[in-house]
């Protein structure tokens, strides 16, 4: 009996715990969103007025971006929202792909949705849900986007809807003060990368790379984008279209050169993984995660996109003197800039004024300095100015986006059918680096690819 | 143990029901023994430390900084000596439209759990009670038909519904506007009431019937003899199926995502749990602190109802 009298003693307390806590939250947020109201400054209005005036309008969002970008890309469009009269609506939700398919389907879609991939808005095109974009829409990103990035939002020859961010992968995360103590250079081709990581280990001190892979049910992802540097660089940007639409077999003696090169680091006990464990640790390490050592000092280089620096912890500097700065993984000759990336395209449900005024300033300039002056977010719109980035990381990935001398190249898994890209393609990888050979992994990739 | 812990008898319920606690059927007393000798005891602390391991680690990183977190296991936190309330506060006060706020949507959990308990509640105890003891043709084979809903898994359900919910508008008035509680109690009680009517059923039809037929003689029509007699003696079993249903819709993320809309207007804690961790999973640090706060009341319930809760689930069984 001793014991349900505790628990009786102990539930009031228990109870009122929960009401302190829940109380304590709804007055915290309550406030927040005061203050909010009252401080904002009154915005220019005047760049606002191409898009007209929709007093008691409302635009429902919907999105893959949560939380901190979520907010960022909240407070990128509130002076739209205070000077037209639209109020947005934004959902984030991590379940976007799922999720976005049973709304259409069920005849309740939002007004507009960021896709996160191009195969996603084909998807959605396909179920006749995403009406092709207004001719505002295309206008402006004829102005402001390279052909290759219009490309991403069309589907048969139509245009569907602008880019909004893009993201760089292919950085190499590194320590400069390591790199300055130990004498080594940042390589300016594959080889020299490979020289550079014998060379690491022939020193001891530290293990050459750290990787890891793990992220729930995408485990893998990371590593396709290994493989899709190397081709890209290796095999050219030719191979790389001509793989993505399934024009050559997956298990195409190129795509197999790529695998390999990435092998010879990713396989080898020697390069991998240093400060967490041997080759296998790779698949069981958050990729989020995985570049720690090389703050700790027990790794030497990360391979990892541009967000990679928001996973540093907070109060790291990210900068060429600072305390991580990247390299882009080189070409097979210096001086080559060929880069993969991804990039969220924006496609509608819905075609009433206010959706299209909100569509055409999502495409526009106006935008694209807004947000990324916001810092941890880079657009390849040619009328954003890089001097508004917050970083220097940030200011060279817009750079390299603009530039015509730029070979990009949207991730390959991004744009393959769902059951390789988001599928086969990273289960293959996880098997792979479990020590299955390259051929076998392969071969059965190419097996899933539908018919 | 001196006094061998008997169940108290419900106090509401009269004659028949108590027997369970007067004289003990030998199966059971056997089964006790078992159960109480001290091998039996080992094993149960043993597997009660193994399972509580894993809540102790998330206990314990809740209280970690970031950093640590990160680096190593929770494990370590003896050589790591360092502990932080930030992962609560974060999750707790933080401002912002979209940093966690976890109190909005505490206040939302409670809003879609307690409706979404109580309406299956009532509806499934009146159905269950006009199965069991009701006259009507097709009597049979309509309980069938419900027990038979069963297998149909949910997800089959979710576009249908979400559809009709859409389309159920007089003019341009939408009945039920997407984002509300309303679609959500519809749907939790439209897929917890099979398992609740069979449950119940098998319950009340275990009731004497020799007690309702008494009360018939004198004169109680349905409602008087559901409210007076059905009700009292099946507090056991609506309480542990009441904390089933708390449980189980309090955990539901599936529903929540389809038919609430992720504004913090309506969606529950489970929905912003999944996004905690941030657009590139990076903020995990946060999920053991927003964790242990979606658990309060699951745990609060079932330590303050859990004797219903035990009682209830043998009730069928001891006496079949």
């Amino acid at each position: 009996m001793a014991t349900i009298r505790t628990k009786k003693a102990l539930l009031p307390i228990a109870a009122l715990s929960v009401l302190t806590l829940a109380l304590s939250a709804c007055g915290g947020g309550a406030a927040d969103d005061s203050e909010g109201g009252g401080n904002e400054p009154a915005a220019d209005c005047a760049a606002y007025d191409t898009y007209g005036t929709f007093e008691d309008t409302e635009v429902s969002v919907y999105a893959t971006i949560v939380d901190t970008e979520a907010e960022l890309l909240e407070n990128s469009w509130a002076d739209f929202s205070e000077c037209t009269g639209v109020e947005v609506v934004y959902e984030g939700s991590k379940e976007f792909e799922t999720q976005i398919g049973v709304r259409s389907q069920a005849g309740n879609p939002p007004d507009i949705a960021i896709f996160p991939q191009p195969g996603l808005l084909a998807a959605e095109v396909a179920g006749g849900n995403v009406l092709p974009a207004p001719s505002e829409v295309e206008a402006l990103v004829d102005e402001n986007w390279s052909e290759d990035w219009k490309g991403y939002g069309t589907v048969d020859d139509v245009f569907y809807g602008a880019p909004m961010l893009a993201n760089i992968k292919g950085y190499v995360w590194y320590d400069p003060a390591v790199f300055t103590e130990m004498g080594w250079e940042i390589p300016e081709t594959l080889d020299e990368m490979m020289t550079l990581t014998e060379d690491i280990a022939a020193d001891g001190t530290m293990k050459p790379w750290c990787a890891g892979f793990e992220s729930g049910e995408a485990t893998g992802w990371p590593g396709t984008d290994w493989v899709e540097d190397y081709v890209l660089r290796q095999a050219g940007p030719e191979v790389y279209d001509q793989w993505v639409n399934h024009e050559i077999p997956f298990n195409d003696p190129q795509i197999a050169e790529a695998f390999d090169s990435v092998g010879e680091i990713l396989k080898s006990e020697e390069f991998v993984n240093g400060g967490i464990g041997d080759v296998r640790s790779i698949l069981s390490t958050p990729f989020a995660d995985a570049g720690q050592p090389v703050l700790d000092g027990t790794c030497a280089m990360h391979h990892q996109a541009s967000f990679q620096a928001a996973n540093w912890p907070e109060g790291t500097t990210v900068a060429e003197d600072g305390d991580v700065w990247a390299f882009m993984t080189p070409g097979v000759e210096a001086g080559s800039s060929a880069v993969t990336g991804g990039g969220e395209i924006i496609g509608a449900y819905a075609d009433r004024p206010e959706v299209v005024a909100f569509q055409t300033f999502m495409a526009s300039g106006e935008f694209a300095n807004a947000r990324v002056s916001q810092g941890s977010g880079i657009s390849a719109n040619l009328a954003l100015d890089p001097s508004v980035a917050t970083s220097d990381l940030d200011r060279q990935s817009i750079e390299l986006l603009q530039s015509e001398d730029t070979v990009f190249r949207f991730d390959a898994s991004d744009l393959m059918p769902g059951a390789v890209g988001a599928n086969s393609f990273w289960s293959g990888i996880v098997e792979w680096i479990n020590g299955t050979e390259t051929e076998e992994v392969l071969d059965t990739i190419e097996g899933t690819w539908p018919q | 143990m001196s006094s061998t812990p008997t169940i108290p008898p419900i106090p509401a319920s009269p004659g028949p029901a108590d027997s369970p606690a007067v004289a003990q059927p030998p199966i059971t007393r056997r089964v006790k023994q078992r159960l109480t000798s001290r091998g039996a005891t080992i094993a149960a602390i043993i597997i009660a430390i193994v399972w509580t391991i894993p809540t102790l680690g998330l206990l314990i990183s809740s209280f970690r900084p970031e950093e640590n977190i990160q680096r190593n296991g929770w494990w370590n936190v003896l050589s790591d000596f360092e502990f932080t309330l930030d992962n609560y506060a974060d999750v707790l006060v933080s401002g912002g439209s979209q940093s966690p706020n976890l109190g909005q949507y505490f206040v939302n959990s409670l809003a879609i759990v307690i409706p979404a308990t109580l309406i299956p509640l009532v509806i499934a105890a009146m159905a269950a009670y006009m199965f069991a003891w009701g006259k009507f043709r097709g009597k049979d084979t309509m309980f069938v038909f419900i027990f038979a809903l069963q297998i149909i898994p949910l997800q089959m359900a979710l576009i249908p519904l979400l559809k009709l919910f859409v389309n159920l508008q007089i003019g341009d008035f939408q009945l039920l506007p997407s984002g509300s509680y309303a679609q959500l109690w519809i749907a939790h009680t439209i897929f917890a009431l099979p398992l609740a009517i069979f449950l119940l059923h098998n319950f009340i039809a275990e009731i004497p019937g020799e007690v309702i037929e008494a009360a018939r003689v004198d004169g109680a029509g349905h409602a008087t003899i559901f409210w007076r007699i059905i009700i009292p003696l099946s507090v056991p079993a609506l309480a542990s199926y009441g904390i089933f249903q708390f449980l189980w819709v309090w955990n539901d993320l599936l529903v929540a995502l389809v038919f609430s809309g992720g504004t913090g207007d309506v969606a529950p804690i489970t929905q912003r749990l999944a996004e905690l961790t941030g657009t590139r999973g990076g903020e995990w640090h946060r999920l053991t602190a927003g964790a242990f706060v979606s658990m309060i009341v699951p745990l609060l319930v079932f330590f303050g109802l859990q004797r219903y809760f035990v009682r209830g689930l043998l009730a069928g069984g001891l006496k079949g």
